[in-house]
Formats: structure tokens, C-alpha cells, sequence
């Protein structure tokens, strides 16, 4: 078990231009760039110290500007735990990498992320619509997203 | 690696069959795309999407009393489990000091929810083997509970008997005797159970050494509840992050090491046992006092993040909650656990017969609504 | 062909001395054929309501009891039911097959009914081969099945008659092995003559252990031969659907599903009459009443029908590799080994008469 603030000289000493905070949240967060989060993401798996091998919680959220993904990872061991969260500016081809290769459990929820925010993931090895038909046109969890039939807006 | 099966010069072709949207063993509108070559499945894809109601944008325009309400209709087996999860986290955010009460009642009623929740699950697994009485068994102690949860709150499987600050009424006067009578007589139906299903020997056959999933892949696979538990992998949330009153009480988590289709079952048959101790160390000890503390009319969480784990009938339920400080949040994710544990299938089913699909994926314990959300 | 039909030989001088032997022949066999039917219609919808009503008291609820005196009447009105509903039928089925299916199940099980000892006068058609018959008809059944099956041209009905085949085939030998071992201790085929040979003790007693040995064989097997549970991965229903008559609707389906309960009567009937000496009274307490020997006749399969269907409602299916194997590695060796053991015992004339 280690502290916050022990996980975040940890962490920080791999990668030393993340963003980290705890203020709003009861853990510790990590803002990660785009086409640093495969690497961050094997090494905090991967890594003695840290081994987070629990990926509890993949969420897509839409911030208005950018589109991104929350992680939350949990390690069995140590039973620590950490946010990590990745966004993007680009809204019409939003692009991450995929951690599918790392957790397992990641593939069902990244296809998930796709379905609903139209993000999508690179070296993905099925990444297809999964609730929604394939023929179905936008993204309905993204803020943006219209449809007036279905749609009951207060 | 050497086959060790019989060469044969006649060349077989697989070929697809669906399973679902409605058949008997998907238990809902699930679709499996099968790949088969005779009996030996060869592929599992699950499609999903039949049931979908997007939740989660809902939750975006709803206030939290309200989102209470959505969410018994995802894993509407364990509905009062997902209440309280919802109203844990709503609590956690607004820092609210919640009643001893609350707290020992929510906690009983969770526990009555998962062995109802096992009591159901308990009856398909027996029929999608082929034994059919024990779905009447199943359902007969069943009974008995929603008797106690209507009496309760009105209601007999979407409770709603949670709300933000404590219970929406206090508990029936008869409330205490009745589940002190169930207790005595559930004690007497586990047994039961054990010698109409565990103890058969086809039984045995059926569920040994099928659909085994490793402890290392249960974790990446994100397998939790008894699914994560019959791999040998600890990840009772009761036990590493306790809520309401399950801080209070003394049980053992049930893990089995062998991660087949019968550690499973065990697993869930121990758990009844679990929480009927729970139950039982809780009933006599109900504190006096608030069953709710008022909230205001309109709640508005602090700008934040906010993240609730809960141990349903099915494994581990998150509630991920960001908000920017209106009435309603502006992202709401459930992490629910039906969607991991279907995620592990396709591992697990692979290489085994059409009959080891359907015992496999009765201990998965799959309720669709809360896969497709 | 007149000398094989023994069935209450008053009629049958009646109709000799009234009509011309061709006539009375002909006019002979549509009566009996329409009796047969009769037993056929009557017997199928009562072992219907009786394994609703015996799953309803497994299972602590109370089956159907409304539709007549104690729900005596509630087949009959299932049938009805059944005989309005619209006959459906899958797109680019090979309908020839499909309709076929059904009457090919529905008359293996009437054949195999004809030449049943219901008691010492009521028996229609007693060749000298009664138990090869019996053996040899009660597997066409099967071709119906995987007509069915592949007629439907449905996928899960296909599955379904496959495995029906693979299993029939495999159990077959188990049912007449089994029912060898007994005719070593008989000398015969015909069955009146075997109930004959049990008048100094039922098989099952003159023939003790390698009997016993035999009649469970025979129970497992014949539970096996008509797909009921735990053998049913004919239908499987978690599996399959339905099974091979997914695509059936109406009476055709009525047909398979009463097909199902007469081969279950079936092959309760051979076991009585094998093992349990077929109308023949305990002791002999009520042999001088000769009518009784159906009530005793039926009793005796009851029981087993009872036996049968408590099978069903207790036990889990088997796998389709399990299923094989407890036939090719288990049943099949043992009951090679019975045989043998029973020839031993005729030879040394160890069986116990009395």
C-alpha cells in the first residue's frame, strides 16, 4: 500500500511532465497526454511498485472541448489506487491509443467509449459499434448530440 | 504442440448459429454469435445493445433523486444494492453524517437482496443443466423475501426503498420477526439445495473442469463478485472498501481456487450462507433513531469527482459521478459488473460444447439490462 | 395371420361364422386397429396430465386440476388447442420431409404397441419374434427425428437430430443386449411365451443379479432411446430451443410430443413384460380372475413410467460426450460381461424357480 503522495514521486520520477491533482476527488489523478498514455499505462501495470492490475473503471466523458477517457485503476496487491485521465482537442477524429492489450477487460468498455464518443482507439484489435446498429449516425453520450424524437430535454 | 486427437482425412466446416436475442439460456434479449464446428464452439461474440435505455444520458438531465430511480431498472435483481449505491455516493458527496439505522438497514436489505438474487440465480443455473424442479425451489424461498420487501416498501423487486439521506420510510413493525422466520427457515433450504443439485453427480460432471478462468485473467479480464471470487481472486468489495454497516459485521469472503464452473457455483452457494450471518449478527441490533435525514429539495453536489464501489449480486457496481455543481451530474458512468464478467466469455467458453456454454454462462449470472445499461 | 390375432376369441368366432374368412379377416383388422388407436389417443394424453401432475407434486405446486375431474380432461383440451393452431413451416424447408417426420415417429410407436401382452387374451399380434420386432421397430422412431431435424432447416434443429441419431444408434445396443441377456434365460422371442416361462418366478427373481444387472441397463438405456432427461440432449431446451421440432407447430408437433410419451409407455411395457412377468399377479393371488392381468399389466409400467419420469425431474442433463461415453465405456462392457455371466448361470441352472 502506498500513500498518494508516495505513488506521485513514484510516478512522477518515470514520467516528469504529468499533471497531477487530489483536490475534488478521493484519489490520486493524473493527466496524461495522448501519446504518452500506452507507455504510462504498461509501466504502472507492469511496474513492482505500483502493479495496478485491476483497469475497475474505463469512462468516456465529454468536456465540451475536448472528448477523453478516465481510467481507474486499482492494484490487487497493494490495493492502491489511481486516476488517470487522457483527452483529446481533436472532436471530429478523436484518436487514443488502446490499453486492451494490457487489461483485457479493457476491450468490452474501449468499444463501449467508441460506441457512445466516437473515439477510437488505435491498435484495437475489434473495435466495432457494440450496443448501437452499425448504421447508426453519431455519438449520443457526447454533449452535442441531438436527436429530437428520442430525446426528452427538460 | 502436438494434437492429440484422432486425424481424420474428413474435413469439417464451421459454421455460425445465434444464440439470442431470445433463447433460453441467454436469459433476455442477449445475442451470442457462435462459431461452431460441430459441437465445439470456436468463437463466442456477444452482441448487445437490445435492451439499451442509455442510462447514463438520462442521468445527465435528471436530478439525484430522481437517477435513484433509473438505476433498480439495471440490475433489477439486485435493485436495492444499486439504490444504495447511488445514495452512498450522493451521501459521500454532500459529506452527509447518515443514521446508525440507515446504515444497519440498508446493509440488511442488501443482504436479503443477494440471497434473493441467488436464490433466482440458483434456479436457472439447475434448469440451464437440464434439471428443471430446482427453479421452483429456487423461486418458492424467493417468495418469501419480496413478501418481506413489499411489506417493507411497497414494492417486491425495484425497491426504491433508498433515497439520499437515508430510507424513504422506516422499516414495518413486522419487519424484524419476519426476517428472523426466513433465517430459520432458509437454513433448513440451503441444505436442500445441496442435495438436489451440488451433490448430484451429473451435476459434477457438468460443472468440473469447465469454463476455467485463471486468477491473472480474472483480474484483467476485470472479473469481479463470485465470478473473480471462484478464481481464487480476493475482491469482495464488502471486505476492502466497506460500506453502510458491513464495517460492523463479522464474515468470511467465500473463494474458491479452481475457477471452473463448479467454483463458482460454490462460491455463490457459500455466499448465501454469508449473508444470512450477516443478516442474523445484524436483526436483533437495529439502533434507534433517524430513518432519514432531510436533504434540500434540489440537491447540488460540489464541483468534483466522485466514485462509489458496492458489492451487488453480481460483483462489483461503480458509480462514477462527475460534477460541475448543478442539480443534475455532468457525466455518470456505471461501471457495472455484468459487462466485465461478459467481456470473459469468448476466453473462456472457447474449446468447450454447446452444453458447456450454457452451464458456463449460468454461473457468469448474466442480467442483461445491466450489461446494456 | 389369423392365428397371430388372439384378441378375445369371442369376436373373433363371431366374425368367422358371419362372414366369409376374407371379410371377417379384413373387418378383424380395422377393429383392432381402431382399439389400438384408441389405446394409442387415451394412453398418450393420460401420461401427459400424469407427468404434469407428477412434475407439479416434485416441484410442490399443484399442476393442472381444473379441466375436468382432477384435470382429467386438460390434455384433451390441450389436443384441441393443438388441432386449431395454424401449421407453421420454415422458408426453403424440404417440405416433403418435414410433413413426413412426424408420421414416421407417431407409427414406430403404434407398431410397437400391437404386440404387447396386456394380458393372456389381449394381445393383437404374438409372432414368435415378438422381442426382435419390438427392438427393430421402436428404432425407426428415430428416422423420423432426423427427418425432422433436417427437413426443418433450422440449425438448431439440425444440431438437435444429430445428436438424436448419434445417441439412438450408440443406446440401441444397450436396450438389446440387455434384453438378451434375458431371452438366454427364456429360450424364446415370442412374448406370451416369455410370460409363460415367468409363471415359476418373474425373470427378474429366476435370474437374480445378472437380471438386476440387465434391468437397470435396460432403464438407463431405454430413458436414453427416447431422449427423455437426463438424457434429452435431443431437446435440451437451454441448448437447442426446442430441438429437432423447433419448426413444428400445431399437430405435428402434438405428434412428436405424443410420440415421446407412448415410447416411454413403450419401453415401461417391455420391461414389465421382460422382468416383472407382464400380467402375471405377485404369487399368483389373483389368477383366477384372468381380467385382472391388465390392471396388473398396468400397474407394473405405471410404476416404471413413475420410475422414468422421477428420473426427469430430478437429475441435470448430461453433455453429449458424457452420454457416449457412459454407453461405449460403461454400459456397453458391463453389459457384454452380464451376458456372459448370465450363460454361466443357465448353463449351471443356478437360477432360482419356484
Amino acid at each position: 500500500m502506498m500513500n498518494n503522495e508516495a505513488l506521485k514521486e513514484l510516478i512522477n520520477s518515470w514520467f516528469p511532465e504529468l499533471e497531477f491533482w487530489e483536490e475534488g476527488s478521493e484519489f490520486l489523478n493524473i493527466e496524461v497526454a495522448p501519446d504518452q498514455l500506452f507507455a504510462l499505462m504498461r509501466r504502472l501495470k507492469e511496474d513492482e511498485q505500483s502493479s495496478f492490475d485491476y483497469l475497475y473503471c474505463l469512462s468516456g466523458v465529454d468536456w465540451g472541448e475536448t472528448l477523453g477517457v478516465i481510467y481507474h485503476l486499482e492494484s490487487t496487491n497493494h490495493r492502491h489506487s489511481v486516476v488517470v485521465r487522457v483527452q483529446t482537442k481533436d472532436r471530429d477524429q478523436p484518436t487514443l491509443d488502446s490499453v486492451s492489450s494490457i487489461w483485457y477487460t479493457a476491450d468490452f468498455h474501449e468499444r463501449e467509449v467508441f460506441d457512445f464518443f466516437g473515439i477510437t482507439f488505435s491498435n484495437h484489435p475489434n473495435l466495432k459499434r457494440l450496443f448501437l446498429t452499425e448504421e447508426w449516425e453519431g455519438f449520443p453520450l457526447r454533449k452535442d448530440y441531438v436527436d429530437e424524437i428520442n430525446m426528452i430535454i427538460k | 504442440m502436438e494434437d492429440t486427437t484422432v486425424k481424420s482425412n474428413f474435413k469439417s466446416e464451421e459454421y455460425f448459429i445465434n444464440m439470442g436475442p431470445q433463447h433460453p439460456a441467454t436469459h433476455g434479449v442477449l445475442r451470442l454469435l457462435l462459431t461452431i464446428d460441430g459441437e465445439i464452439i470456436k468463437k463466442v461474440e456477444p452482441d448487445l445493445g437490445y435492451i439499451h435505455r442509455s442510462i447514463e444520458k438520462m442521468c445527465e438531465r435528471d436530478s439525484y433523486q430522481q437517477i435513484v430511480h433509473l438505476t433498480d431498472r439495471m440490475d433489477y435483481l439486485s435493485a436495492n444494492i444499486n439504490n444504495e449505491a447511488v445514495c452512498l455516493c450522493v451521501e459521500k458527496a454532500l459529506e452527509m453524517e447518515i443514521p446508525e439505522r440507515v446504515k444497519v438497514i440498508r446493509t440488511i436489505i442488501g443482504e436479503l437482496t443477494r440471497i434473493s438474487s441467488h436464490c433466482l440465480w440458483w434456479g436457472v443455473m439447475g434448469m440451464d443443466v437440464g434439471a428443471l424442479t430446482t427453479f421452483f425451489y429456487g423461486f418458492r424461498d424467493r417468495e418469501l423475501l419480496n413478501d418481506i420487501f413489499e411489506e417493507t416498501c411497497g414494492a417486491r423487486l425495484t425497491m426504491n426503498y433508498n433515497v439520499p439521506g437515508g430510507l424513504m420510510f422506516d422499516i414495518h413493525p413486522n419487519f424484524v420477526s419476519r426476517v428472523k422466520e426466513f433465517i430459520t427457515h432458509f437454513k433448513t433450504k440451503i441444505p436442500e439445495y445441496d442435495r438436489l443439485l451440488t451433490d448430484n453427480v451429473i451435476f459434477h460432471k457438468r460443472t468440473k473442469g469447465v469454463g476455467v478462468l485463471s486468477r491473472e485473467d480474472a483480474i484483467s479480464f476485470g472479473a469481479s463478485g463470485p465470478v473473480g471470487r471462484g478464481s481464487g481472486y480476493s475482491c469482495d468489495v464488502r471486505k476492502y472498501h466497506p460500506y453502510s454497516a458491513l464495517s460492523q459485521v463479522d464474515f468470511n469472503e467465500a473463494i474458491r481456487t479452481e475457477g471452473d464452473t463448479f467454483a463458482r457455483y460454490s462460491v455463490r452457494i457459500q455466499e448465501m450462507w454469508e449473508s444470512l450471518s450477516i443478516v442474523e449478527q445484524l436483526i436483533d441490533n437495529i439502533p434507534e433513531g433517524d430513518f432519514r435525514i432531510p436533504t434540500k429539495a434540489v440537491i447540488k453536489l460540489p464541483k468534483g469527482e466522485y466514485f462509489q464501489r458496492v458489492e451487488t449480486a453480481r460483483g462489483e457496481l461503480g458509480v462514477y459521478i462527475i460534477s460541475t455543481g448543478t442539480k443534475s451530474p455532468y457525466r455518470l458512468k456505471f461501471r457495472s459488473p455484468g459487462f466485465s464478467n461478459l467481456s470473459l466469455l469468448n476466453h473462456i467458453a472457447v474449446g468447450g460444447k454447446i452444453g458447456d456454454l450454457v452451464a458456463t454462462m449460468a454461473t457468469l449470472d448474466l442480467v442483461i439490462p445491466d450489461i446494456d445499461r | 395371420m389369423s392365428s397371430a390375432l388372439s384378441i378375445t376369441g369371442n369376436i373373433h368366432d363371431w366374425l368367422y361364422g358371419a362372414m366369409p374368412e376374407w371379410a371377417a379377416s379384413l373387418v378383424e383388422m380395422v377393429l383392432i386397429a381402431l382399439v389400438y388407436l384408441g389405446i394409442f389417443a387415451i394412453a398418450g394424453l393420460f401420461l401427459v396430465l400424469l407427468e404434469r401432475r407428477i412434475a407439479a407434486w416434485f416441484q410442490q405446486r399443484l399442476g393442472p386440476n381444473r379441466v375436468g375431474f382432477q384435470g382429467l380432461l386438460q390434455t384433451m383440451a390441450d389436443a384441441l388447442k393443438l388441432l386449431s393452431k395454424e401449421l407453421t413451416g420454415t422458408n426453403r424447408a424440404d417440405t416433403f420431409l418435414y410433413n413426413l417426420a412426424p408420421y414416421f415417429v407417431i407409427i414406430s410407436s403404434l407398431m410397437a404397441l400391437s404386440v404387447f401382452p396386456f394380458t393372456q387374451e389381449f394381445q393383437a399380434f404374438d409372432i414368435n419374434i415378438g422381442l426382435f420386432f419390438l427392438i427393430a421397430v421402436s428404432s425407426i422412431g428415430v428416422i423420423g427425428i432426423l427427418l425432422g431435424g433436417w427437413g426443418s432447416n433450422n440449425k438448431y434443429a439440425l444440431i438437435g437430430a444429430m445428436r438424436s441419431g448419434v445417441q439412438t444408434i450408440s443406446y440401441e445396443l444397450s436396450v438389446g443386449l440387455s434384453l438378451l441377456t434375458m431371452v438366454l434365460l427364456t429360450g424364446t422371442l415370442q412374448l406370451s411365451q416369455i410370460v409363460e416361462v415367468q409363471k415359476s418366478g418373474w425373470l427378474i427373481v429366476q435370474g437374480h443379479i445378472p437380471a438386476i444387472i440387465a434391468f437397470m441397463i435396460f432403464m438407463i438405456s431405454g430413458t436414453a432411446e427416447t431422449n427423455r432427461a437426463p438424457f434429452d440432449m435431443v431437446e435440451a431446451e437451454s441448448e437447442l430451443g426446442a430441438g429437432f421440432h423447433t419448426e413444428y407447430s400445431g399437430m405435428k408437433f402434438a405428434y412428436f410430443f405424443l410420440a415421446e410419451f407412448i415410447n416411454m409407455f413403450i419401453i415401461c411395457a417391455i420391461a414389465t413384460t421382460v422382468f416383472f412377468g407382464a400380467w402375471l399377479s405377485p404369487f399368483g393371488i389373483t389368477e383366477s380372475i384372468p381380467v385382472l392381468g391388465v390392471f396388473w399389466f398396468m400397474l407394473k409400467t405405471m410404476l416404471l413410467v413413475f420410475l422414468m419420469m422421477w428420473f426427469r425431474w430430478t437429475f441435470p442433463r448430461l453433455r453429449i460426450d458424457q452420454l457416449l461415453t457412459l454407453e461405449w465405456k460403461y454400459l456397453l462392457p458391463m453389459n457384454l460381461m452380464n451376458i456372459v455371466i448370465m450363460a454361466v448361470l443357465v448353463w449351471l441352472n443356478l437360477t432360482i424357480k419356484f
